[in-house]
């Protein structure tokens, strides 16, 4: 049993990492993330630098749906916008003669911003509408980006069907053009993001999402705007999968339209889901399986059909089975996800078997 | 302080309220009294700005905030509890009334996205003045931590009240809130409505069903019934008005 807490202040109380298991854990994945690329092959860095861009994605996801309760499936399209947006300013950089150097610099925020802008923009019909009718709103807008991606009028700078290619960046004049070098900044910006993300929610910016999606009207009251908090979420979200769109084009050097499409925001939607809304960890489990599990049913498969044309045609429809199944047990068994598992854990060990602090 | 000007609101057919006018003076509580349906609730929706009147104005500190969406009134100093508790139930008793300082605090989002700095600064002073003026002052210091849902209803209405006063209103608007409440929590909240006005000079305005409450703490209470004002004054002047004791004490017995 817990029979109190000894924090003597509330600078202490405040503190995020208020557990030595938060703070083992913590620290003993940004140690991890530091030591990889010294030691892992070039798969588990593939696997890793997955996990990091759909994660910084997933965090903003999470802004929008997990803690202001606004259920977006437009995401892809935002991750969309900051893969193009950081291209192309790259290479207008490129044309115009801009250092280098300097590039990544005005490119990465600058696709940020971008992305960030249109989030404001596909945020707006949730001032209006909720739920299911705020989802279709937002998928369509999903549709639109990718429609306005492809159209023939803009493919002189967007590359239509054909895509992109992204430079490698060159940050400090260290020109990061391997995979593994950039897991390094995808690494740095998820830890930075997640970080980030989570300072809003010890103050008043954070809450008043929280507010929004407990009792709008309660929030109102304490003068929350709802104007200004929806679609300053939309923006914060919007942002970080701008981010993650960068990440990815800097990773894999080319940007296609069909990376982007409805079925990269239901993976987004669905990582959150499992890993628990409106947490911090959420994304993070969440992430974790999402992108582990087809790697998984991969091995798995291959180890039990063999490398089968077969083998191979049954595993994307066993794939989406997974993934279904995975939402419909969480959502019914489990709607907070694998944090809420991991609670129940942590209280666990920290009762047995004596009591601790 | 608050005047109420003449305020019509009809729901299609329904009116609501029908020409209500009256003013809460500063530093005082002023009761709202009447069966129910009367439009006391429909009333306080106006003041805080969910309802637009079809006619009317409110006035506060002597200014027109009948445009005013109701963040924007709470930006002016206007807080209120709701007749059917409206804490936010995912989170604790803390973080409440941490959201009624939104109005005190300022970090935007970029220095809520770095924190250490002037949001943390501001955190840490707004942590301190709710724990030593509203969290020892209405004695819920051993709830501080607990979710909502945890809570007795006599608790709950008293962290609402805890919420609405982090803000330092100037005015407060309580609807009813000593209903369903037993004896002893009622004469506690009772104290604390009353500790709240001495200790900040706040302006209440209550609506409240308890006639007693309503007599013993009101400065001057306003009676409405079916939409229309039928009485206001002194609480025993109101009490005696032939209107009044038809429309609703005779009913109550
Ligand atoms: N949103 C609404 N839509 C339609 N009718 C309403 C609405 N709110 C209140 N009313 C009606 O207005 C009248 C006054 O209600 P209310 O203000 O809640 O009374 P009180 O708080 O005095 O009990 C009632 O007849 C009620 O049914
Ligand atoms: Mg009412």
């Amino acid at each position: 049993m817990i029979i109190g807490n000894r924090k003597t202040s509330y600078l202490e109380d405040e503190k995020i990492l208020n557990n030595n298991y938060k703070k083992a854990f913590v620290f003993g994945m940004i140690a991890l993330a530091i030591a990889l690329p010294f030691f892992a092959d070039d798969y588990t860095i593939l696997m890793a630098s997955l996990v990091g861009i759909m994660l910084i994605a997933v965090v903003g996801v999470n802004v929008v749906i997990g803690y202001t309760g606004l259920l977006s499936l437009g995401h892809a399209g935002f991750v969309a916008i900051g893969a193009y947006s950081v291209s192309i300013i790259h290479n207008l950089l490129g044309e115009w003669g801009v250092p280098d150097v300097l590039q990544p610099w005005l490119a990465l925020p600058g696709a940020m911003g971008v992305a960030a802008l249109i989030g404001i923009l596909v945020g707006l019909p949730s001032l209006r509408v909720k739920g299911i009718y705020l989802a279709v709103a937002t998928l369509s807008a999903n549709f639109i980006i990718i429609f306005l991606i492809e159209i023939d009028t803009f493919s002189q700078w967007t590359g239509g069907r054909l895509g992109l290619t992204t430079p490698d960046p060159n940050f400090f004049g260290w020109v990061l053009d391997s995979q593994r070098e950039v897991y390094a900044l995808i690494a740095f910006c998820a830890f930075a993001t997640i970080l980030m993300v989570q300072n809003l929610f010890r103050t008043r910016v954070g809450r008043a999402f929280i507010a929004i999606r407990e009792k709008d009207y309660s929030a109102e009251i304490l003068g929350v705007s709802l104007l200004k908090y929806k679609l300053t979420s939309f923006a914060i979200s919007a942002a970080c999968c701008g981010l993650a769109g960068a990440m990815a084009a800097y990773f894999y050097a080319k940007v296609l339209p069909e990376q982007f499409e409805l079925a990269l925001s239901l993976q987004l939607v669905a990582a959150l889901i499992v890993g628990g809304m409106g947490r911090t960890m959420g994304p993070v489990f969440g992430t974790i399986i999402i992108v582990l599990v087809p790697e998984i049913l991969k091995i798995s498969m291959g180890a039990m059909m063999g490398s089968s044309i077969e083998a191979a045609q049954l595993r994307a429809p066993i794939q989406e089975i997974v993934f279904g199944g995975l939402i419909i047990g969480f959502v019914l068994f489990e709607p907070l996800g694998i944090s809420q598992i991991m609670d129940r854990f942590f209280r666990a060990l920290n009762r047995w078997p004596f009591a601790r602090g | 302080m608050l005047s109420v000007a003449d305020v019509h609101l009809s729901f299609g057919g329904l009116k609501a309220l029908q020409g209500v006018s009256f003013d809460a003076a500063a530093g005082e509580i002023t009761g709202i009294i009447g069966p129910n349906g009367a439009g006391k609730t429909s009333l306080f929706n106006v003041i805080s700005g969910f309802y637009k009147p079809n006619q009317g104005h409110i006035l506060f500190e002597g200014k027109d905030v009948s445009g005013l969406k109701p963040d924007a009134r709470a930006h002016k100093g206007m807080s209120r509890t709701f007749q059917n508790i409206a804490l936010f139930r995912g989170m604790t008793v803390l973080d409440n009334i941490k959201l009624g300082c939104h109005t005190n605090l300022s970090a935007n989002v970029w220095s809520s996205l770095l924190y250490f700095g002037s949001a943390q600064r501001e955190e840490l002073k707004a942590r301190k003045e709710i724990e030593e003026e509203v969290i020892d002052f209405l004695e819920i210091d051993h709830i501080r931590k607990a979710p909502i849902t945890a809570l007795s209803y006599g608790l709950q209405k008293r962290v609402e009240l805890a919420r609405a006063l982090a803000m330092r209103p100037k005015l407060l608007m309580l609807d009813e809130p000593v209903a369903g409440m037993n004896r002893e929590e009622t004469a506690d909240m009772a104290r604390f409505i009353l500790d709240a006005q001495a200790r900040f000079g706040t302006t209440i305005l209550l609506v409240e069903h308890d006639m007693h409450l309503v007599m013993d703490i009101c400065a001057k209470v306003v009676v409405l019934n079916f939409g229309k004002q039928i009485a206001d004054g002194v609480p025993h002047e109101v009490a005696h008005n032939q209107n009044v004791i038809d429309a609703y004490l005779g009913q109550a017995g």
